[in-house]
Formats: C-alpha cells, sequence, structure tokens
C-alpha cells in the first residue's frame, strides 16, 4: 500500500492546486517551486478554475497493469484556461465524438484500485466536455 | 581531451531470448567486443540498462556483469535513462576514456523484456514518465506517442498514410541484418491495413520490445594493437541534453529541443553541420518519433519531416538513410541495450561491414536514442579515415 504517496498530492489531485509565479504571474501546475518561465522561486498556491480544451487525445486498449478494468480508456492532453497542460483521462463521453479542441471541465473520478477488494482506492481529476447547454 | 575510438564490437540476435539469463546475455555480447578488440583489458565497465530492476528484479547490475564477466576488480557503474540508457552509458565511457581516467572502457548494454509477459511490461516502461502527473491517470509510452502523432496530423494537415514510409524503409533494412528480430520487408499495403493499436498509431508505427544485449570496447588510440584491423572508428562529437520530463510540461510538446540540442551540440564538438553525414541512426521507436527526430536534426522543417519519409529519402539510397540495419522498428527494440545496437551497426556501416546494407563509401555517421519523447536525447558523432 502506498498511502502516503497519494495522500500527499490531494490538492492537486481533488481540487488542481497549482502555484502561481509571484515575479512574472504565470501559471503552474503541477506546482514545481522554481518557475519555469522566469527562473525565480513561485511557491504562492494558486486554485485552477479547471476548464479547459483538448490539445490532443488518444485510446489506451492495451493498459499498464492496475488499469485494466478502466480498459478502453481515453487520454489527453487537456490545455487549462489559464495555460498550463495536464494529462488526464476523459471521462462521461457518452456517444459525443471528442475532438481536438473539445471544451473539457474537471471532475473527480477513481484512478485506479490497488489490489482487490481491501485494497487502496485512488481518486484523482478527469475531464469531461462541457455540454453546449450549460452557461460557460 | 584524448581522441576515444571504438575498438571492438558485439551484438546478440534481438529476439525472445527465453532461454538465456540477463547476465548471459550481456556475456555474450561483452566476449564478442572484447574478441572484436583484439583482447583490450578495460578499467571500467558501464552498463546501460533501463528496466532490470522491475522485470529481473534485479538491480546494482554493472557489478554482477563485471564479476560474470570475470573483471572483478574493476570500476563499473549502471547507467539509466528510460530509452537513451544506451547512449548515456556509451557518453560515460567516453567521458572515461577522454579524460584520461581510462585507456580501455567498456559499455554494455542490454534488456530482458520477456522475463515477463502482459501489462507488467506496460506497467514497468510508464514508470520512465511522470509518475505522480502522468502514469498515475493510465499514460502509456504508446498512448504519448499517439497524443504527438494526432496532433502532428492536425497542427500540420498530414494523412496516416504519409507514415507508412517509416516501417517500410525499417523492415526493408531489416531483411539485411542477421540480428535483427524482423527480417523480412513489408508492404505499404501491410501498413495501411495495420490493426490500431492507439489511435492513430497502428501496429507498424510502433517498434518491438524485445530481449538483446549489444557491447563495445572503447580505447585511447595509443594502447591499440599496431596495425589494428579493421579501422577504428573515431567518436569525434558526444552530447546529452535532458528536457521536461512530462509532455505535458513543454510549450511546444511537437518539438524535440532536447534532440535538436544535442544534435547541434555533438556536431559542433565534431566541426561538423548535420548535413555532413552519410547516415543517421535515429530513435524510431514509433513512426511519429522518427519524423520529429529528423525535424529536430534540421534534416527538414518543422512539419515537413513526413515529406522527407513519403519521397522515399531515408531509404539506404535515399539522401539521408536512416535505421540502416532495421532501427528499432524491425531490429527490435531492447531498451537500454537499443543505444547500443545503434552504435554497433553505425560502426558496421563505416568499417565497410554492413554487407547488403552497406552504404557506399560511409565515413561520417550521426547516432540519436532518446529516453521518453525526448525527454533526454543522447547524440553521437562517429567518423572513419583522416
Amino acid at each position: 500500500m502506498e498511502i502516503s504517496r497519494h495522500w500527499r498530492l490531494r490538492k492537486q489531485r481533488y481540487s488542481l492546486v497549482g502555484e502561481e509565479c509571484p515575479h512574472c504571474k504565470a501559471k503552474l501546475f503541477p506546482p514545481r517551486d522554481v518557475c519555469p518561465e522566469c527562473g525565480h522561486e513561485a511557491k504562492t498556491l494558486y486554485n485552477f478554475s479547471g476548464r479547459g480544451k483538448v490539445y490532443s487525445y488518444t485510446t489506451v486498449y492495451e493498459p499498464p497493469a492496475g488499469y485494466e478494468e478502466n480498459a478502453p480508456y481515453t487520454v489527453a492532453l487537456v490545455k487549462l484556461d489559464e495555460g498550463p497542460m495536464v494529462t488526464a483521462q476523459l471521462t462521461d463521453l457518452g456517444d459525443q465524438p471528442v475532438e481536438i479542441g473539445t471544451p473539457v471541465e474537471m471532475v473527480t473520478r477513481r484512478l485506479r484500485q490497488d489490489g482487490d477488494e481491501r485494497g487502496l482506492i485512488i481518486y484523482g481529476y478527469k475531464f469531461r466536455p462541457i455540454l453546449a447547454s450549460q452557461p460557460a | 581531451m584524448v581522441e576515444v575510438v571504438i575498438a571492438g564490437i558485439g551484438q546478440t540476435r534481438v529476439e525472445e531470448h527465453w532461454a538465456v539469463s540477463l547476465r548471459e546475455l550481456a556475456f555474450m555480447a561483452i566476449e564478442q567486443a572484447q574478441l572484436d578488440a583484439g583482447g583490450l583489458q578495460p578499467q571500467v565497465l558501464y552498463v546501460g540498462n533501463m528496466l532490470a530492476p522491475q522485470l529481473s528484479h534485479q538491480a546494482h547490475l554493472a557489478t554482477l556483469l563485471a564479476d560474470f564477466a570475470g573483471l572483478t576488480g574493476i570500476e563499473a557503474a549502471t547507467v539509466e535513462a528510460a530509452g537513451a540508457s544506451g547512449g548515456a552509458a556509451l557518453r560515460a565511457g567516453y567521458l572515461a576514456v577522454a579524460s584520461g581516467q581510462a585507456d580501455v572502457a567498456l559499455v554494455v548494454g542490454v534488456e530482458k523484456f520477456t522475463d515477463v509477459v502482459g501489462s507488467g511490461v506496460e506497467a514497468a516502461l510508464a514508470t520512465s514518465s511522470d509518475g505522480d502527473y502522468e502514469a498515475i491517470h493510465g499514460l502509456t509510452s504508446t498512448a504519448q506517442a499517439a497524443l504527438l502523432m494526432r496532433r502532428y496530423m492536425h497542427e500540420f494537415n498530414v494523412p496516416r498514410q504519409a507514415f507508412a514510409g517509416f516501417p517500410v524503409t525499417a523492415h526493408a533494412n531489416g531483411a539485411g541484418n542477421k540480428n535483427a528480430m524482423y527480417q523480412k520487408a513489408i508492404t505499404p499495403e501491410t501498413y495501411h491495413k495495420a490493426g490500431v493499436v492507439s489511435d492513430p498509431l497502428n501496429m507498424f508505427d510502433i517498434a518491438p520490445n524485445a530481449d538483446g544485449a549489444a557491447a563495445l570496447v572503447l580505447a585511447r588510440p595509443d594502447v591499440l594493437p599496431p596495425h589494428a584491423s579493421p579501422l577504428p572508428v573515431r567518436i569525434a562529437g558526444s552530447s546529452s541534453v535532458s528536457d521536461t520530463l512530462a509532455l505535458h510540461d513543454r510549450n511546444d510538446p511537437l518539438s524535440f529541443q532536447a534532440a535538436r540540442l544535442s544534435v547541434e551540440r555533438a556536431c559542433q564538438r565534431a566541426r561538423i553541420s548535420p548535413l555532413q553525414v552519410d547516415l543517421f541512426e535515429l530513435y524510431d521507436l514509433y513512426s511519429i518519433y522518427g519524423v520529429l527526430s529528423l525535424e529536430s536534426a534540421g534534416f527538414a522543417q518543422r512539419g515537413e519531416g513526413w515529406k522527407l519519409v513519403h519521397d522515399d529519402h531515408i531509404s539506404l539510397k535515399g539522401t539521408m538513410p536512416v535505421s540502416t540495419m532495421g532501427g528499432l522498428k524491425a531490429r527490435g527494440n531492447p531498451g537500454g541495450a537499443t543505444g547500443i545496437y545503434q552504435v554497433v551497426e553505425a560502426v558496421q556501416q563505416l568499417r565497410g561491414q554492413a554487407g547488403v546494407n552497406q552504404i557506399p563509401e560511409a565515413r561520417r555517421a550521426l547516432v540519436q536514442c532518446l529516453g521518453g519523447p525526448a525527454a533526454i536525447a543522447v547524440t553521437h558523432v562517429l567518423e572513419v579515415g583522416s
């Protein structure tokens, strides 16, 4: 069981908490403490809106160990509205075709389960399409 | 800096070596390279390996291999840089000799993929990506390549068929390499009909993982036996460059910056332009990596590398032959050994020992391996003659 490894990332996994560089205002996710834009220290926490657009996507049919129950699944690079890009699965797709540029929003879902029914269940962010009828 | 030459090469066939263990496989390549180098005795051993701690439950590989090869007492260390482990081990050996710390260095790349079957291999490979922010989302190495290929096709309006040239060229060249995993040419129709693995990637866009070991003996020229035959190949340039580990952390994922910089730096050290090489052993783990590597090295403009492939410039008779002994696609991809195989094959070309795949009067080769989607790139320039 790898409890502390996942527990310490709860702010990132459940609410996309990243950082803002106090020097150049660049928004950073994942948090990385040194701003890649200006090279200064960046440790100011920043809450991302969770909205973005699909930069690219694909389907995984041959998953790594631990992800078999979800396969096939769609994994994407999502460009967040605030700038950074994240890797995440797309979910709640229904019959809707995904395209590059599709607007998506963050939701919390089960990422994987380790071991049997007594194993650790790891939750985190995935993204689903923003329905056209919803207010932006 | 002391000049460094490659005095000996060795390789096993890339395949499923069910009956051979990790240490035995490595020793098969070491023995050949030492024989080829006329029995030069190394003072250091560098091992390039990617996954032995996970796939073979064996870490501390360099000590094991020095021990098994009867070299106990020499310096030994393992170098891990994902898919670029072989190239990184070569660079360590190069630096050891160039710095004067060793007269002779032995470098071996070894990988055994087939000790584990199924989803365990994908899980092991995924540990080379960002564990907390990529692998946890079920992203695989193959999926990373698919994300890049789809974006490339979208941004530059490229049809999927345009990528057929890579596997077709690689398999044509693999047919002339007795150490290749696949020694049979394929047609473009075979590519077009292949099943999709991770859209838009199909089966023939992906190099097969398999077992293999390859070895090099490096030396300073003055310790070579007199009248060494064949001609020693010089390492004229060597460079290793890192990028962000995660693909999502790059401003422009379609630009392999580490690959570009390491070609620039290796060529600068060799005092050449990339256009002055006779062949380019590139890292075609996926067809899209081949395309992006051609662009990064400066052989094509951004978004136009696929045209070199489509117009057949990369075959043995083309203007810039790549994967001349089959590349990763047809020779196979033995993980941390791949970077050493590439160099062994380039040495075969420069020595005139490449058989039916020989590029006439090949004098200079560019060799590059990548870890992850060019999260690290290791590049060497090899030369023969004056």
